[in-house]
């Protein structure tokens, strides 16, 4: 975990350089979108809202100033796949924000969707020296939390505290200045193919920006689009994208868990289109204008025409009706959503308090699929769109956002990770020369 | 199927006279089998078209096939992308904006200033340009006119003064022009101006001739402080002005002046002013007398000689010098016939 910690350390020190100039762009690059926000930090805390509601209940800081959006291109399951189509896929999308916020932006944080992320439950524990528990004590605990064999070829994506224990006294979120004899720490690691941040990496730099931080897409759009107690008692975020689903688990404002079905609205897409026999762009519209997951009987008497420039007009002017469609659609509806009843079912998700489970994502647009997934996932299912953050255009601020909504929030208030921590170096001699001492000190 | 109606009769030369002959059944041929197939194509064509507006109420257009084809690639090259980041860079925009068109203009001045027939075609349209607002209507000078100065000094100033008009007003230097004037003798003062209407007008005040020098060079008039009006060609050309000569007389008009205004009663007998030694002045009178005045305070001395003169009627008495140059101790010298008959007087009294 060494180089990895010292590439996020060094990611940590382009962001704060990039704060201090007070402008650092988040991108996030999903399947089917690449979209893009400018963010400014003016260091202020914004003044009073006139609805009443301020975003972050004032903690934001930060105003976006430009945000662009373009067609994905080269990204399979939330992964680059054409490095070269996506990387002026991203450039697209930097080149219209900048032009947006008429502002130079050197530094990027990205987020993404896919890289078969896994989650880790990690558990450190310390004696401590003497008196309260201090900010080495913490980085000791976490550099000596036992590291599960992840893999070759496994980066981790995030590693974050979650809950502290002193002695017997467990759920702290800052332990320090407790007193106590024993400190121990719970970790959530969550690990990432490391090819995929490579890639990203690459494209990053190929654009002339440096890379400010990484994160999951499935994190970033729990932070944004679940509510303060949802995190606290626990929730379930399901952001159901182009071509994978991410789903995360927050519970005491911190992720327990994330995970990715690596099927999205992509998949509904292509079996339309081959259901239908229209082509990729034209499934994309009928899905979008007259898609659904609930047949009613007005569905049957509701005929859509399929389109096509085939020349056949028999074959150009077919009709299907609504609930054939819907036909289509539910299946693979049902089967994703099945498979996220499936991972969470496997992460405990039963276990928690709060069984919240929020749909957000583009995908989430369908309409009846709040219904269906009561059905699947439990009752308490809502829809999920990103918080309000100052400055955000009225076209981006659909479900589809949520993840690079949550990502300029994550640039904003980032969580405490385990690379925030200076560990302490020559950990073992330091300590032995300590423990003689006191020995001599106790023994005369 | 064939057709059984009649056809109408049809006018044909050949069977001119005849009544038609009857037309025996035959088979059709290829041409109208086509015809007729699509005549029964044309039928249900025009059938379908009917159910179609029985089921939808009117007859809809094929829908235009939709474009599904890619749009070209929007993604900006890597030249345009980082051409664009180098156009929002803030140095970059503020050397655009200043520095370069402060460069192009420099360079441009450089380059014509290096360029010497393009210097001198600038010099040229810039003086083209300097006298045609020179010379506008506005500015022309068209005479010149003289007050206060008598005709002579007029003709002087007229020639010192060589002007062409019409002149632009910018080429006059009127303050050079005004010492010149003010060099000339009779000139006390001179404004100038140039008056509406381009007329350049002269003001001058000239001196006023007080006293008749006559020096070593000659006649002259001088003014009250001594300054030279103009020469005479004799002392009888202004008779009504008293005379002074003498070594440094013209340096001391203006004693001569005051002594001249003490000797009023003697007016019409004083001949002339001498200043002897640049020190003291000598009145003389006719019949030869002479007053001589102290050098300091000569004005009190020319009043006891006038008190004397009153008393005694000194001055119509026998008397050449009248001499004063001692304050304290006034002497008389007698002419030589008095001198002798004062002593023959004396000595008739010592008999």
């Amino acid at each position: 975990m060494s180089d990895l910690y010292e590439t996020q350390r060094a990611m940590r020190n382009v962001r704060k350089a990039a704060m201090q100039r007070g402008v650092i762009a988040v991108l996030d690059v999903g399947t089917s979108k690449v979209a893009c926000l400018v963010l400014r930090f003016d260091g202020s805390v914004q003044g009073y809202d006139p609805d009443g509601v301020g975003s972050l209940a004032g903690q934001s800081g930060f105003r976006v100033i430009g945000a662009a959006t373009t067609r994905s291109r080269g990204v399979r399951f939330g992964e680059i796949d054409a490095i070269h189509e996506t990387e002026r896929a991203i450039r697209t999308a930097l080149q219209s924000a900048q032009k947006m916020a008429d502002v130079r932006v050197d530094h990027v944080i990205v987020s993404f969707s896919g890289a078969n992320p896994r989650s880790y439950g990690l558990a450190g524990e310390v004696e401590l020296e003497s008196g309260p528990v201090s900010e080495g004590d913490i980085a000791r605990v976490m550099s000596g939390a036992d590291v599960p064999d992840y893999g070759a070829g496994r980066e981790v994506l995030h590693a974050q505290p979650v809950n502290f224990a002193v002695d017997h006294r467990s759920g702290y979120a800052d332990p320090r200045g407790q007193i106590g004899n024993r400190l121990a720490a719970d970790l959530h690691m969550l690990t990432v193919d490391a090819h995929v941040i490579q890639n990203i990496l690459y494209c990053v730099k190929r654009c002339d920006l440096e890379l400010a931080g990484v994160a999951s897409s499935a994190y970033v759009s729990g932070v944004s689009s679940l509510v303060e107690d949802e995190q606290e008692l626990g929730a379930a975020t399901v952001d159901l994208g182009g071509g994978s689903t991410g789903i995360s688990v927050f519970i005491k404002k911190h992720m327990i868990y994330a995970d990715a079905v690596r099927l999205g609205g992509d998949h509904v897409t292509s079996d339309i289109s081959v259901g239908l026999q229209v082509p990729w762009q034209a499934a994309e519209r009928i899905k979008t204008l007259h898609g659904g997951v609930v047949a009613t009987g007005m569905d049957d008497r509701d005929m859509i025409e399929t389109g096509g420039d085939t020349g056949d007009w028999e074959h150009d002017r077919r009709q299907v009706s609504r609930a054939e469609l819907i036909g289509i659609m539910r299946p693979r509806v049902e089967e994703i959503l099945e498979e996220v009843r499936a991972r969470l079912d496997a992460a405990g998700f039963d276990s928690l308090p709060g069984q919240k489970i929020v749909l957000t994502g583009a995908g989430s647009q369908i309409p009846g699929l709040d219904g269906l997934a009561s059905r699947i996932l439990g009752q308490q299912v809502r829809m999920g769109r990103p918080m309000r953050v100052p400055g955000l255009p009225q076209s981006a601020t659909g479900p589809g956002f949520s993840s690079v909504v949550g990502l300029s929030l994550f640039a904003a208030n980032p969580q405490d990770e385990y690379w925030d921590f200076d560990i302490p170096t020559a950990t073992y001699p330091a300590r032995s020369l300590r423990r003689a001492v006191r020995w001599f000190k106790d023994n005369w | 199927m064939t057709d059984y109606r009649v056809e109408p009769p049809v006018f044909d030369p050949s069977l001119h006279g005849k009544t038609q002959p009857h037309q025996p059944e035959r088979p059709l041929t290829q041409e109208e089998v086509e015809a007729e197939s699509q005549a029964r194509i044309q039928a249900r064509i025009q059938a379908r078209i009917q159910a179609h507006i029985d089921t939808h109420g009117s007859l809809q257009p094929a829908p235009e096939p939709r474009q599904y084809e890619r749009r070209a690639d929007p993604a900006p090259s890597r030249m345009a992308y980082r051409m664009q980041r180098l156009s929002l860079t803030p140095l970059f925009r503020g050397f655009m904006r200043f520095g370069v068109p402060a460069l192009a203009a420099l360079g441009v001045v450089g380059f014509l200033m290096n360029n010497a027939a393009s210097r001198e075609m600038i010099t040229t349209q810039v003086n083209t340009l300097r006298k045609a607002f020179e010379e506008r209507p506005e500015f022309m000078v068209k005479a010149m006119a003289i007050d206060g100065a008598s005709e002579k000094v007029a003709a002087d100033i007229r020639v010192i003064l060589p002007i062409e008009f019409p002149l632009t007003s910018f080429d006059l230097d009127l303050e050079e022009m005004r010492r010149q004037i003010g060099e000339l003798d009779p000139v006390a003062t001179a404004s100038l101006r140039v008056r509406e209407g381009g007329i350049l007008q002269i003001d001058v005040t000239e001196r006023v001739p007080a006293v008749v020098w006559r020096g070593p060079e000659g006649v002259f008039l001088l003014d009250e402080t001594g300054h030279r009006v103009r020469s005479l060609l004799a002392r009888a050309e202004r008779p009504d002005l008293p005379l002074i000569t003498g070594a440094g007389a013209e340096l001391a008009v203006e004693e001569a002046r005051r002594l001249m205004a003490v000797a009023q009663p003697l007016e019409n007998r004083l001949r002339g002013l001498v200043r002897v030694g640049s020190r003291r002045w000598d009145l003389v009178f006719d019949r030869n007398q002479r007053v001589m005045l102290p050098a300091e305070d000569p004005v009190s001395a020319m009043r006891r000689v006038l008190a004397l003169n009153n008393a005694q009627d000194l001055m119509e008495r026998d008397v050449t010098v009248i001499d004063m140059r001692l304050p304290g101790r006034p002497t008389l010298r007698l002419a030589q016939e008095a001198s002798e008959g004062l002593q023959r007087i004396r000595a008739l009294g010592n008999e």
